[in-house]
């Protein structure tokens, strides 16, 4: 694997671009910078086209012989289907508005990496095919043919954008240039063009309903093993229950929570939530995922890979759906699903049990989101909550491109911290909220052999980080998505050591004071706490 | 597709050398893969090679490192019970390094 440079090597950033155009400046694959291409069993366990062994690296990239005519007829075929995508091919002026808000760019100097120019590499073989102009001119109107080095370059650049949308809260016309990418890795994947890290995810959560591939008796050991946990720290015995027939509520969360550190500490403190509250909700083993790397593959595929938790929110007959700290979860509700499902209207308006609180605005999805959900009941006092427990923090709060661009959720997670912990401070405001820097790894990037892309796409996020963590001792990250959590640790260890990650619920676990519970003496990491330990060494 | 010689036969792996099938492995091919790293698989490393290897035939998926610290605290006292300990014996990550020993493959997704 390629050999990940020191902070200080990757840190001097050459902008300075090619000395030829870029039509005549082919993409050249660097080490650290692409992810493993798909092995043939994902794609043939979704049904995919062009099952079989190849390597980005390599030249022959095993197309099918009439590779051009499944491309071109993709393209035609999308174009006709999404008049968005036929607006964004046409109405860009150049503008370059957009071309230094890319955190890709920014991270990396390839001039490719400006939206601008990354769209610019289908727009370009758009004309050459669809536009009267390109057809007569060709160069001379900015189009080109299709070719393997068209296509490679495509490839490359399509898995150097995390699909943020950071670029098109600058755009003065509103393309949504992650619209672009989508379609593009769609186009890609009609020849089998993904990678491996996005394909694994997709083939899983067909199969299991969950990235990890995560069996029922799996989830509900895991589980198990973090009531132990609570048990330990809170001497609460909480019993979550599965599957479990007219529940009221069906919660969600990705998989990931399940998984990986720290975002199991985040899944406790949802579990220490809903019992405190006495919610009357289930777990379900068959649709354990919030994420959807269809997303990332294919409009079908996003399509075929969502709709398990409605099926599931039927068959259990909840009354509406709790949504856990996801990131892109929300993006596919909100933005999607009623357009390929219609509303749905089998569940009933989300109503808090607690506060009484109606979620009107989620009367189609009747779904909603965690932070929203808690940031009502502090609204209304119903937690008894001692921020102190957090005292050893210093946070600041990163804003997830899905729920921050694609659903304005701002002020719901920073009222959750400002009340479960002392000490927050905010980055930045040109890198928070609607203009939030990405953690550089969304969108299936978060795979190990891209780790230089990855710590450069990262970089401007980590950079305003450090500024906080300078100024104000910053030591732990929070966010409220599950790729962040992942994604944004290694980040924090590379450019800004000393600077934790964690989901807002894992505040909330460490700060609710429960009905019962023992002195705490630790974390939900189980480190103990700060001030105890003080006390007791006196 | 890359792949590992190993007494005479030829096993199928990822990029990364993970075995592409968890049902080829043998005790004898960990050593192999352990030793083209440089490193000498003692009974401490075998224990955790074993018990990851009960676990994924329990539950389909190499656990997460929470569960395999407390499960050898359970088995192997407290002492040995903690990330230190596990990082100590697999430097590269014991989810890293001791899963691609004991055949299973690599986790994915939001992790």
């Amino acid at each position: 694997m390629a050999k990940l440079p020191t902070p200080d090597e990757l840190s001097k950033i050459n902008y300075k671009p090619p000395e030829k155009r870029w039509v005549n400046t082919p993409a050249e694959f660097k080490d650290g910078f692409w992810c493993f291409g798909t092995r043939p069993k994902y794609l043939q366990a979704v049904d995919m086209p062009n099952p079989r062994e190849w390597k980005p690296i390599e030249d022959d990239w095993k197309l099918p012989e009439n590779w051009k005519e499944i491309f071109l007829e993709g393209f035609a075929e999308r174009l006709k289907k999404y008049r968005s995508f036929r607006l964004f091919m046409d109405i860009c002026v150049r503008c370059g508005a957009c071309a230094d808000k890319c955190h890709f760019f920014l991270g990396t100097g390839d001039p490719k990496n400006m939206p601008v120019l990354r769209a610019e590499l289908l727009r370009s073989v758009y004309r050459n095919y669809f536009t009267t102009s390109g057809k007569l001119l060709g160069k001379l109107a900015g189009a080109r043919e299709i070719t393997f080095d068209v296509l490679r370059e495509l490839w490359y650049y399509a898995f150097q954008c995390t699909e943020c949308r950071r670029c098109s809260v600058f755009c003065p016309y509103g393309i949504d240039t992650a619209e672009i990418t989508i379609i593009c890795r769609e186009l890609l994947n009609l020849l089998g063009l993904n990678t491996d890290w996005t394909m694994g995810p997709v083939a899983n959560c067909y199969r299991t309903g969950n990235h990890l591939g995560l069996e029922p008796h799996t989830i509900k050991s895991i589980i198990e093993s973090m009531v132990e946990d609570i048990e330990t720290i809170t001497g609460i015995k909480i019993e979550p229950t599965f599957n479990r027939k007219g529940a009221e509520i069906l919660f969600i969360t990705p998989s990931g929570d399940l998984f990986g550190d720290p975002g199991t500490y985040t899944c406790m403190g949802y579990m220490m939530l809903f019992h405190e509250l006495g919610l009357n909700y289930t777990w379900s083993t068959l649709a354990a995922e919030g994420g959807n790397f269809g997303l990332f593959t294919s409009n079908e595929m996003a399509k075929k890979l969502a709709y398990k938790i409605y099926a599931e929110a039927k068959r259990l007959k909840v009354k509406w759906i709790l949504g856990g700290e996801c990131g892109h979860m929300w993006r596919v509700w909100n933005q999607y699903l009623e357009t390929w499902h219609g509303p749905t209207d089998f569940l009933e308006t989300p109503v808090s049990p607690i506060t009484g609180t109606k979620f009107d605005y989620t009367s189609s999805l009747k779904a909603v989101h965690i932070a929203e959900f808690t940031a009502d009941l502090i609204k209304h006092g119903k937690l008894n909550l001692n921020p102190s427990r957090n005292d050893y923090l210093k946070v600041t709060f990163h804003d997830s491109c899905n729920t921050a661009r694609g659903m304005g959720i701002f002020e719901e997670p920073r009222h959750i911290i400002r009340n479960v912990c002392n000490h927050f401070y905010e980055m930045p405001e040109n890198t928070i909220r609607e203009q939030t820097f990405c953690c550089g790894s969304g969108s299936g990037l978060n795979a190990g052999e891209n780790m230089e892309l990855r710590m450069r796409g990262g970089f401007p996020r980590a950079n305003a980080v450090k500024h906080v963590h300078k100024h104000y001792g910053i030591n732990m990250l929070a966010n409220i998505c599950a790729i962040d959590r992942a994604a944004l640790k290694p980040l924090m260890d590379y450019w800004v050591p000393g600077v934790e990650v964690c989901g807002v619920h894992e505040l909330v676990g460490n700060a609710l004071v429960m009905k019962g519970e023992k002195e705490r003496t630790t974390t939900l990491r189980s480190e103990p706490l700060p001030e105890k330990e003080a006390k007791e060494n006196v | 597709m890359p792949t590992l010689e190993f007494e005479g036969k030829t096993y199928d792996v990822d990029e990364e050398g993970y075995l592409n099938d968890w049902q080829v492995w043998s005790e004898p091919l960990a050593g192999q893969m352990a030793k083209l790293d440089g490193l000498e698989l003692s009974d401490a490393h075998w224990d955790v090679i074993r018990f990851l290897r009960d676990y994924f035939q329990k539950y389909q998926i190499a656990p997460m490192i929470k569960i395999l610290v407390k499960e050898i605290a359970k088995t192997m006292g407290p002492e040995k019970g903690n990330t230190k300990y596990l990082y100590e014996l697999y430097p590269a990550g014991p989810a890293k390094q001791a899963c691609r020993y004991a055949g299973l493959p690599k986790p994915t997704g939001c992790v």
